[in-house]
């Protein structure tokens, strides 16, 4: 509690100082390559056959996913606070990689806690976390997954506090956390509504993102909120099918819970421990959902679903194909609601994909998948 | 007043000290923890702390978290613990006090788990996952029930946060001997008796302390300033294996806590 004490005041703090806020826009737009473009999808809407399709590029930012806007504005905040190292949970290895990208940047010591199994599917964004001078330790215990390296890296933060920020990757843990990395996230947004304003000259029908934890669904949504006919869609993994322990969509499958500190929607047993979760994407498998989007369903706001691992492996391969861009596997579980959804819009309406990330990470994963040895 | 209040109050008029051993329930299954009670107070346990074994264990180290392991796939659950203390107490007047997160706690339900705990002879819960910020509910119905709430506090916490913990907690407050984990490496320094001393001038409350005290010396170290020491990972561990050299070892540690 002191702990989140502290990073909450510093944080509300440099909220107001000028010159932080200079310094994270001028590396946003110089070392992150921001804004990055909003992208009319032509092929792809022509494929589809119904509404116009914008694919937002957080596959283009520096690092290849929308994480090093939050991890870059962590590590900025952690170097005021005098910190001298950071440490970070990594489902994907995209937030790892944008941590220990924003510890060399800074100059401070790096660790990366990251489940055995995913060490194994992502192992490309291991030796890139290891490039950039962090220490990846592998989490072996529980699930072997994204939900055990938070429990290894809170257990750390706990230890090590003084000394110590932890770079949470998604709108999830303990206040100050789902606000903090919110609104680093909320650039996405902000720039995709001028830019879709600049293009179509008005507002999108449809705003579609992957969640895991939920960091770039609520970094798209967070400036479109009060934009009532906006309509959101978060996409969760549905795995093998909304069957316990093959899944990691919450709000088909979950129920109200508590669980590293935060209140929101869980995949749990009826005594209340974390049940297993499954999904292609190591970025999208994990048991809980941030509390702003459990708000956002519950008040209507936002719509949630699911696409199974075989709709997101074949919308990979579509955009593939299609328009020249590989998606992360995350991201293609936004495009596999698109593929599904779009066919039956009108052919004015528009609709904003968040591509929030790049799939070279998981091509070694699908080669797998599909038995071709590279 | 609670009998883990009667038990510190019959403490101090005798001068002494608590001993509080911490196992986990139902590790490996609740036939042993049965067995382990009994010798836990046969070597002279004041208190005895049951864990209630949990998924993600976030205050515990790689012994506590085995163990919760092992007792999850055995099929331990929260009711199970519950009506494990139901039975012990037709026999057992030792105060027992639950260590167990709060989702499980928010899965049974606040206003259910304090009744059926308190029913069943419960007499203090620890959730290291619940500040006593988010406490409100829970605090009142275990105030009617007089099951004690006993919050932590750590090396790091202001006086403003030790006010605050002071004010929730009932029966005892837990001292968190180091900023970690359960069964992390004690360092001992000068810090931990001042921090004690001022939690109890400023609580009016009785200390214990815990996390990572393993040895005798420990103990008695600790025990010189603290109203009460805890030790859980260093009995978990040799617990799996209750022969004679275990009851030696929670002998020295009882005698060196007075």
């Amino acid at each position: 509690m002191p702990a989140l004490d502290e990073l909450e005041k510093a944080y509300f703090a440099l909220g107001k100082d000028r010159d932080f806020k200079r310094e994270i826009d001028l590396l946003l737009k110089t070392y992150v390559g921001r804004p990055t473009p909003l992208y009319f999808a032509k092929r792809l809407t022509d494929y589809l056959g119904g509404a116009r399709i914008y694919l937002k590029r957080e596959d283009l930012a520096h690092t290849g996913a929308h994480k090093i806007n939050n991890a870059l504005g962590q590590a900025l905040l952690a170097k005021k606070m005098g910190k001298k190292r950071l440490i970070a949970e990594t489902g994907a290895g995209q937030h790892g990689v944008a941590t220990a990208t924003g510890a060399a940047l800074c100059g401070l010591e790096c660790e990366i806690y990251m489940g055995s199994d995913d060490i194994v599917r992502q192992s490309l964004n291991v030796f890139r976390m290891r490039l950039l001078g962090a220490n990846v330790v592998e989490v072996a215990i529980g699930s072997r997954t994204l939900k055990d390296a938070i429990n290894e890296a809170m257990r750390d933060w706990t230890t090590n506090v003084r000394s110590t920020h932890y770079v949470l990757g998604t709108v999830f843990g303990p206040h100050p956390f789902p606000l903090i990395v919110r609104d680093f996230q909320s650039v996405i947004g902000r720039e995709a509504r001028k830019q879709v304003l600049d293009v179509e000259g008005r507002l999108p029908d449809y705003l579609i993102a992957c969640i895991g934890g939920g960091s770039n669904a609520m970094g798209l949504f967070h400036h479109f909120i009060g934009d009532e006919k906006v309509k959101m869609i978060g996409v969760e993994a549905g795995g093998r099918g909304i069957v316990p322990g093959e899944h990691a969509a919450r709000f088909a499958g979950g129920s109200l819970g508590v669980l590293q500190g935060t209140k929101s929607f869980l995949l749990q047993d009826d005594d209340g421990n974390i049940l297993g979760t499954h999904s292609v994407s190591a970025g999208l498998d994990y048991a809980a959902v941030g509390p702003e989007h459990a708000l956002l369903r519950d008040s209507g706001r936002a719509r949630y679903t699911f696409a199974t691992d075989d709709e997101a492996l074949s919308a990979f391969e579509l955009l593939s194909k299609t328009e020249g861009i590989i998606p992360a596997l995350e991201s293609s579980h936004a495009l596999a609601e698109a593929v599904k959804l779009v066919p039956g819009l009108p052919k004015d309406n528009v609709v904003i994909v968040n591509l929030s990330g790049r799939g070279d990470k998981d091509v070694q994963q699908v080669a797998r998948i599909k038995g071709i040895e590279l | 007043m609670s009998r883990i209040g009667k038990k510190f109050r019959d403490i101090v008029k005798r001068g002494g000290k608590a001993f509080i051993p911490y196992i986990m329930a139902g590790d490996p299954d609740l036939g042993r923890t049965v067995e382990l009670v009994r010798i836990l107070e046969d070597c002279g346990a004041d208190i005895i702390e049951l864990g209630v074994p949990f998924s993600d264990p976030l205050a515990d180290g790689p012994t506590i978290q085995k163990a919760a392991q092992r007792a999850l796939s055995g099929g331990v659950t929260l009711h199970k613990v519950i009506d494990l203390v139901a039975d012990l107490r037709k026999h057992s007047q030792v105060p027992f006090v639950l260590m167990t997160y709060y989702n499980p706690i928010f899965k049974y339900g606040e206003e259910r788990f304090v009744h059926d705990a308190s029913e069943a002879g419960v007499d203090g819960i620890i959730v290291p996952d619940l500040p006593p910020d988010e406490a409100g509910p829970i605090l009142s119905f275990s105030r009617k029930a007089d099951l004690d709430i006993i919050f932590l506090v750590a090396p790091t916490s202001t006086e403003e946060r030790i006010r605050r913990v002071s004010k929730a907690s009932r029966g005892f407050i837990y001292y968190v001997s180091i900023t970690g984990i359960t069964g992390s490496k004690l360092s001992m320094d000068s810090s931990i008796s001042s921090h004690v001393s001022k939690i109890r001038s400023m609580s009016g409350k009785p200390v214990a302390v815990g996390f990572g005290i393993s040895t005798p010396e420990e103990a008695s170290e600790v025990a010189r300033f603290a109203d009460g020491v805890i030790v859980g990972s260093a009995i978990v561990k040799r617990a799996s294996d209750p022969d004679a050299s275990f009851r030696e070892y929670l002998l020295s540690l009882r005698k060196a806590i007075s």
